[in-house]
């Protein structure tokens, strides 16, 4: 193990360490840490200046009830939730089918068409924005949520294209093969042999995928516009124009925009950095 | 004996073709419309002067004429060397904090998470925590400036700072990436290696540099790849952030093109394309190199 394990080392040492530890962590969280504070004190601190103080009152309740009650702020969470979720099935419902397809056969433009998902993947945003707009608008579903899900789901096919096939191949080949010698149908292999062993891929993927679509802003602003369909991340401008200069609010707005990636990333840890190294660092 | 005459129908005969292309065709078409289409059609729509309704004038080279001469354009690509320059500081940082979290005490798993953390909220979230971090007088950043009896500055009013305040705040959660990337790679270290290297005497940066680094390549290689590709999408933080200002010194390609053809600037689709795919072919180079790199690795998976 490297570095040599604190452990091993003098008494000293493991003691700096050990406060060393949640020094380092408060340091590095420290502009959230500031803005939770924020969002539990009272208006009146703000007025008379109290930033960093003892809150003169504890004002949790108060400042997210009036998120979650006098805003939009439900309708956009709700939004997201609309937008994230079919995005998250769909994708991952194609990539298991152009993952089989690339990893199981060999074909001519094998190779081609995987690296054309590759790179796909990579490009700025930018080069896509006025066709797809375009499109979006031509096809009546400007400003819907359909229209956002269906280039979510495109888009992230080139991304989970990459993993599902990469997975795939990893897979023992010999099982496909002695399901081919019983004489079982090619379609039959996919959804009885394959697609069980795929499991921890779509796990994985459905958490990347749900962060990636849910923290999204770019398409958020040039898909939709206004409470109708927009989703939190882009709602939340709106969000801090209604509460303009009152932090309190704004603090508690944000974080309430940014709880579900988070919880979804603590609840299933393991799937997520599974999926985050690409499955290429072991 | 004679040859038997194949009964099987056409389809059983080509499954080994076919049901690969039906597997393919529906990902395959979402994929080509909204990605390998548009590309194509932005290309072709740089050659236009257009305001996406009426009717679309060709003019040939003349949007990227244009920007030959436009301030603003140069500006957007010097920030976006420096995006690229400063982000990959995001590899060495994160390495660092992997290695310092490397360890197994109680409460250890607890840590890593939380120190990751910040990449998982959204890049919307991050940027507005950092504005108000950066805040004159409200944001922490400036009370502990005082505290120390240092001169308040606003980070995200001059010119000369903005660009590097939210470099800074896109660093935080490319960090943690980084970190990620590394922790998971630092696992997988051979560690008879490692007892070797101590034989051999090698301690400290030695180790690191010999015997360590060269087993989290691919960790190394994935690190580069987000990132950089990162740095060249970064937008979000600067339109939150910023929005561009002061003084239009904080935009980048990726913001300017938004501006152009979607914002109060006008909806000038022509010229936005154009910069579209000035930063399409920047991005190009990387992409190339990436995926002429990952061919190579599947070459030798082959043999």
């Amino acid at each position: 193990m490297f570095p040599t394990p604190i452990q091993k080392r003098s008494r000293a040492t493991q003691i700096t360490y050990q406060t060393l530890l949640p020094l380092a962590l408060i340091m590095w969280l420290l502009p959230l840490l500031a803005v939770m504070l924020f969002s539990i004190r009272p208006l009146s601190d703000f007025t008379n200046g109290n930033y960093w103080g003892i809150p003169s009152s504890f004002d949790l309740f108060a400042n997210y009830g009036r998120v979650f009650f006098e805003s939009d702020m439900p309708r956009y969470l709700l939004n997201s939730v609309f937008i994230t979720v079919p995005t998250v099935i769909g994708a991952v419902a194609l990539s298991c089918m152009t993952g089989f397809a690339l990893g199981i056969y060999r074909f001519r433009g094998n190779l081609l068409i995987f690296f054309m998902f590759i790179a796909g993947n990579f490009v700025p945003f930018q080069i896509l924005m006025v066709p797809v707009r375009d499109l979006t608008v031509s096809t009546g579903l400007y400003d819907t949520k359909t229209g956002l899900v269906l280039f979510h789901i495109a888009f992230q096919t080139g991304f989970c294209t990459l993993f599902m096939r990469n997975f795939i191949r990893a897979l023992p080949y010999e099982l496909i093969e002695a399901a081919r010698v019983e004489g079982v149908a090619e379609w039959r292999i996919f959804w009885y042999v394959v697609l069980p062993l795929m499991r921890p891929a779509i796990a994985a993927l459905s958490v990347l995928v749900f962060t990636f679509i849910w923290n999204d802003y770019f398409w958020a602003i040039v898909l939709t516009q206004g409470p109708g369909a927009q989703p939190v991340t882009a709602g939340i401008t709106s969000f801090n124009s209604q509460f303009v200069a009152q932090y309190h609010l704004m603090s508690a707005g944000s974080i309430v925009a940014a709880i579900p990636p988070v919880a979804m990333f603590f609840a299933m840890q393991r799937h997520f950095i599974a999926g985050l190294t690409l499955g290429a660092v072991k | 004996m004679t040859p038997a005459t194949d009964t099987r129908s056409w389809l059983q005969k080509n499954r080994m073709t076919v049901t690969p292309l039906l597997f393919l065709l529906p990902g395959l078409l979402f994929f080509v419309v909204y990605v390998i289409s548009p590309i194509f059609q932005s290309f072709n729509i740089s050659l236009y002067d257009w305001d996406g309704l009426g009717e679309a004038t060709y003019i040939g080279l003349d949007n990227y004429r244009e920007l030959v001469d436009d301030r603003a354009f140069e500006t957007s690509l010097w920030n976006n060397l420096k995006w690229l320059a400063l982000y990959l500081l995001a590899i060495p940082a994160g390495l660092f904090i992997a290695l310092f979290l490397n360890q197994t005490v109680t409460g250890i798993r607890l840590y890593k998470s939380l120190f990751f953390f910040p990449f998982v909220l959204s890049q919307v979230v991050v940027g507005l925590v950092f504005s108000w971090f950066y805040l004159p007088r409200v944001g922490l950043l400036n009370a502990v400036l005082t505290f120390f009896g240092l001169d308040s500055i606003n980070v995200l009013g001059d010119p000369d700072l903005a660009t590097y305040g939210i470099i800074a705040a896109g660093l935080w959660p490319q960090t943690a990436y980084c970190m990620i990337l590394y922790l998971t790679g630092l696992n997988a270290v051979d560690p008879e290696q490692i007892e070797a290297g101590r034989l051999d005497g090698a301690k400290g940066w030695k180790m690191l540099w010999h015997v360590v680094l060269p087993q989290l390549k691919p960790a190394t290689f994935i690190a580069f790849v987000v990132t950089i590709i990162g740095a060249l999408r970064s937008f979000d933080l600067i339109s939150i952030m910023t929005n561009g200002g002061p003084f239009g010194s904080t935009r980048v390609l990726s913001f300017m093109m938004f501006e152009q053809a979607l914002s109060e600037y006008g909806f000038r689709m022509g010229y936005g394309s154009a910069i579209a795919v000035v930063l399409f072919l920047i991005m190009l180079v990387f992409i190339g190199y990436f995926l002429w790199q990952m061919w190579r690795d599947e070459r030798a998976a082959r043999h």
